[in-house]
């Protein structure tokens, strides 16, 4: 009895340190996470910009200028020193976000946070992405000197992170309570296929095939056909392809399969796009030519992007890098510029499988041929480890069977993906940092496999040009628009259109280059190319405005990025205030259709008919396609540009019809009937937050990478625009760097991304860019010629070899 | 109340020190030993420490987020959630070290009784 108490006591102080020291869910251990002296409070610091460092491993003293916004501009003797210098500078602002990536990327986060990312791992790891990390790996290391950068980078980071002390770890490590690991070549490659996901690791096989099969040949090509009947394509219409001397594929006899398919994996966001143009000397009111870039992904903090300027007395680069990526991914140099938008191409195919009795061999052709299992084992945050077998093909790794999302015991679908080709990529941004002309520039783009990119180009000699590269099959008509049996050889990828005829221009006539994801080509190209979820509306915004005048200044570009023309609202709002039937319209239904009927179709911030076309447009669209919503089925309902075009030429096809109700619909009555639903949700809104203009309405934010971390996030930043618009900012994406180059010599450049340089949520370069960027503003990029600090500069920081 | 101060003091002296060398848990262990060789009494035995470790931690969670203008701190205070304000974190900050060291003292007590008795 006598020693009660003091068990007690024991017990309770045990207790409080385990629950202060233990993170329970969401909620951090609280004892280590709040203590000042290695906890959160150790995070509240401003950025180290001046003062010496020492990085083992640096064969010269490496100098690094700061300037108002926290780009460094690092001064190096040799390109091993400037990449290590990079790794140790990206690691320095950005080292959980780039670590975070590859996790993401290698199907890892059950390790951060536990069993609840088991269905996402599990769906990466399938998807081949360590795998086609490791053919990159492969590639790269028949490349010498690209080996030895990427090992520069890998150990510059290592230094950033040995010289860490616990409290120094960033504030996602304390929350989430783990520690960095060792940054690898194999981590670049990661986020390199990060990023191929991100941007080719979309299609529309299984859904075109349910689609197909529901509705048969002759609806499927009306609701999906290969062109539009307006195509404004990236490359000019009048281009000559007669130098093209290799045949498309000619297309084998067999039948399509027909097979139903419930639920597909996970796809990129289809916003996922970028525009970009050049114009030439003749156009440009200064007589140099003159690049703009901006690349529409996830609005996330940290940003994606991550700028500096990078130079050795041999080259001298600046522009956006991607945090865990060697070099400049789209910027300038002294002699060049370029940039990059998706070429959104259909790079993967998915074959049925059909497998033997122990799922150890498959069929092929009249023979079995062997699967190879590649056991991913996935550790769970304080759960035993979780071990998937995924079977490879020759096409690649099976994604779907009897393991994951399918119910078939001998059959499966694996996929082929240009994600899984080898390919040096990180080899084109190494050689386009130090190209000197076009000339450096085509050859710089060899490199490039995946994913495949519009890479747009301007020099000081003059030059302008744009190509369309990676590696594309070349496919047989329709090849690879629907699922293709894999157990017979016709079906494979025959060969690749060789690279000397991927669809490019170089100063074409019209004395402008331009991409915002549309169609590569028309149909006079020699290979099959279909649409494939192309851009419809900001290409043809972007060609008029580059075909209405002679000349063209820096304000000029700026007001097209930030062009808020609603091109496909202005291509049916009018046809449907028209032809609607307003009659049966109470007062404040009338009142809306008032308001719809004054827009200009701008998607200003202060103006409400963005809001009202987005609540219309999309009852309207669901009521059109109540055909795709079948329980169980994969379908994706036909593109908003087809959608418009039926609705205004086809308004009593049978589709118009709503299935479920007894009369039989047309898109006339359909306008009514969705614009009624609209108003009454618009007056719900309007009751609830006071009005429904589209700032207030759309409510863009940038949110943290950890599941949008509202204390961690911007909330409600005033910015127009919309997806389809040039400034396609949405929701929770948009212009994530914005970017205008004019080829004087050296180049005058200004650029802006939404975010800020430092992923320190205590520091003040945290999100400092976003208002500014909200507003359209840049800012001027100052592109040191000299390792000479100037007034511009806030701070200089030597990195020192330890010897 | 001599002793009450002398603890106050020896606790939070102990706690600067050993934070040098230990994580977080330092303060448990400051606490602890300033209970075994600097004995209270009832309530004080709690509340000394208790107040000691909140006025350490909270002071020097305000130095540090002071020069940074709270940027980190209003951010965290929404995260966890208190409203987003830095001061109220700070507090919370001082009552988990204050609370972390008063229970731990307890159990000082307790075992200074013991060694005593036996």
């Amino acid at each position: 009895m006598k020693y009660f108490k003091l068990i007690l006591s024991f017990l309770l102080t045990i207790g409080l340190f385990f629950a202060l020291n233990t993170k329970f869910r969401a909620i951090p251990p609280i004892g280590k996470f709040l203590n000042p002296y290695s906890g959160v409070w150790q995070n509240e610091t401003d950025e180290s910009t001046t003062g010496e460092i020492t990085i083992p491993g640096l064969t010269d003293k490496v100098t690094v200028h700061y300037d108002a916004q926290l780009i460094p501009h690092i001064f190096a003797q040799n390109d091993l020193d400037l990449y290590r210098a990079q790794g140790y500078l990206t690691a320095k602002h950005r080292l959980w976000q780039m670590e975070f990536q590859t996790y993401a990327s290698a199907g890892r986060l059950s390790e951060i946070i536990g069993e609840g990312a088991l269905n996402y791992d599990r769906q990466e790891r399938r998807r081949g992405m360590v795998f086609g990390a490791e053919q990159t790996l492969k590639k790269i290391s028949e490349d010498k000197e690209t080996t030895a950068i990427a090992q520069a980078y890998a150990d510059g980071v290592n230094s950033y992170i040995d010289q860490l002390d616990p409290k120094d770890y960033p504030v996602e490590y304390k929350l989430l309570d783990y520690k960095p690991e060792s940054w690898s070549p194999k981590k670049t490659a990661l986020l390199l296929m990060y990023m191929t996901k991100m941007l080719a690791g979309g299609d529309e096989d299984m859904e075109n095939t349910n689609a197909l099969r529901l509705f048969g040949k002759e609806r499927f090509d009306l609701l999906f056909p290969d062109f539009f009947d307006n195509t404004e394509p990236i490359i000019p219409k009048e281009t000559d392809w007669s130098f093209v001397d290799v045949p498309q594929t000619p297309k084998p006899t067999s039948q399509i399969l027909l097979d139903s398919i419930t639920e597909t994996i996970d796809k990129p966001n289809p916003d996922n796009g970028s525009n970009n143009w050049a114009i030439s000397g003749e156009k440009s009111y200064s007589g140099h030519p003159i690049l703009a870039n901006d690349p529409h992904l996830g609005l996330n903090l940290p940003c994606i992007w991550y700028v500096m300027q990078l130079s050795t007395p041999t080259h001298n680069s600046f522009g956006a890098t991607l945090p865990g990526a060697i070099a400049v991914i789209s910027g300038f140099n002294q002699h060049i510029a370029w940039g990059e938008t998706n070429a959104t191409r259909d790079v993967i195919d998915w074959y049925k499988i059909e497998f033997n009795e122990d799922r150890t061999k498959y069929k092929f052709d009249d023979q079995w041929k062997d699967i190879t299992v590649r056991v991913e084992e996935i550790k769970i945050k304080g759960k035993p480890s979780y071990k998937d077998s995924v079977l490879y093909t020759h096409h690649g790794p099976v994604m779907y069977d009897k393991n994951f999302k399918s119910d078939k015991e001998l059959a499966g679908y694996a996929m082929q993906w240009t994600g899984h080709i080898p390919g040096n990529g990180q080899r084109t941004f190494l050689e386009l940092n130090k190209a000197k002309n076009y000339n450096d520039y085509t050859n710089a783009l060899k490199y490039w496999v995946a994913p495949a990119q519009n890479f747009v180009f301007a020099s000081t000699e003059g030059d302008i040009a744009l190509w369309i590269q990676g590696m594309f099959p070349n496919k047989w008509e329709d090849q690879g628009k629907f699922v293709m049996d894999g157990s017979k050889s016709e079906n494979d990828w025959q060969s690749f259109i060789p690279q000397q005829f991927n669809a490019h221009t170089k100063n074409p006539e019209r004395g402008f280059v331009s991409s915002a994801n549309q169609h590569p080509v028309d149909e006079a190209y020699p290979y099959f190319v279909y649409n494939d979820g192309y851009e419809t509306y900001r290409n043809r915004v972007i060609n008029d405005f580059f075909s209405s005048k002679d000349k063209f200044s820096i304000q000029d570009f700026k007001d097209l990025h930030n062009n808020n023309y609603n091109l496909k609202a202005a291509e049916l709002m009018p046809y449907m205030l028209e032809t609607m039937d307003i009659s049966s319209l109470n007062s404040e239904e009338k009142a809306i259709y008032d308001e719809a009927k004054a827009w200009r179709y701008n998607n200003d911030i202060n103006e409400v008919g963005p809001s009202i076309w987005r609540q219309w447009y999309g009852k309207l669209y669901n009521m059109v396609w109540d055909e795709f919503d079948i329980e169980d089925t994969a379908l994706d309902a036909p593109y908003t540009y087809q959608t418009i075009y039926l609705l205004k030429n086809k308004g009593d096809d049978a589709f118009m019809d709503i299935v479920e109700t007894p009369e039989t619909e047309t898109a006339k009555d359909l306008f009514l009937l969705a614009f009624k639903k609209a108003a009454k949700r618009l007056i719900e809104i309007k009751a609830e937050e006071g009005d429904y203009t589209w700032v207030n309405y759309k409510g863009t934010y940038a949110g943290h990478l950890l599941q949008a971390l509202p204390a961690f996030s911007r909330f409600d930043i005033p910015i127009g625009g919309d997806r389809n618009i040039v400034n396609a900012t949405s929701e929770n994406h948009g212009p994530s760097w914005r970017m205008i180059v004019e080829m004087t010599s050296p180049p005058t450049a200004i650029g802006i991304y939404p975010g800020g340089q430092s992923g320190n949520p205590g520091s003040k370069y945290y999100d400092n860019f976003i208002d500014d960027w909200a507003a359209g503003k840049y800012y001027s990029l100052n592109f040191m010629q000299t390792n000479e600090a100037t007034d511009a500069m806030i701070g200089t920081q030597i990195l020192t070899p330890s010897n | 109340m001599k002793t009450n101060t002398t603890n106050f003091i020896v606790t939070i002296v102990l706690a600067i020190i050993l934070s040098l060398f230990l994580p977080w848990w330092s303060i448990m262990t400051a606490a602890l030993a300033s209970a075994l060789f600097v004995p209270l009494k009832r309530a004080a035995v709690f509340f000394v420490p208790f107040l000691a470790i909140l006025l350490f931690w909270a002071v020097y969670s305000f130095i540090l987020s002071s020069g940074n203008d709270y940027t980190l701190a209003k951010r965290i205070a929404v995260l966890l959630p208190l409203g987003g304000n830095p001061f109220i974190l700070m507090l919370a900050t001082g009552i988990v070290g204050g609370l972390a060291a008063g229970i731990a003292a307890i159990f000082g007590k307790q075992l200074s009784l013991a060694l005593k008795k036996s």
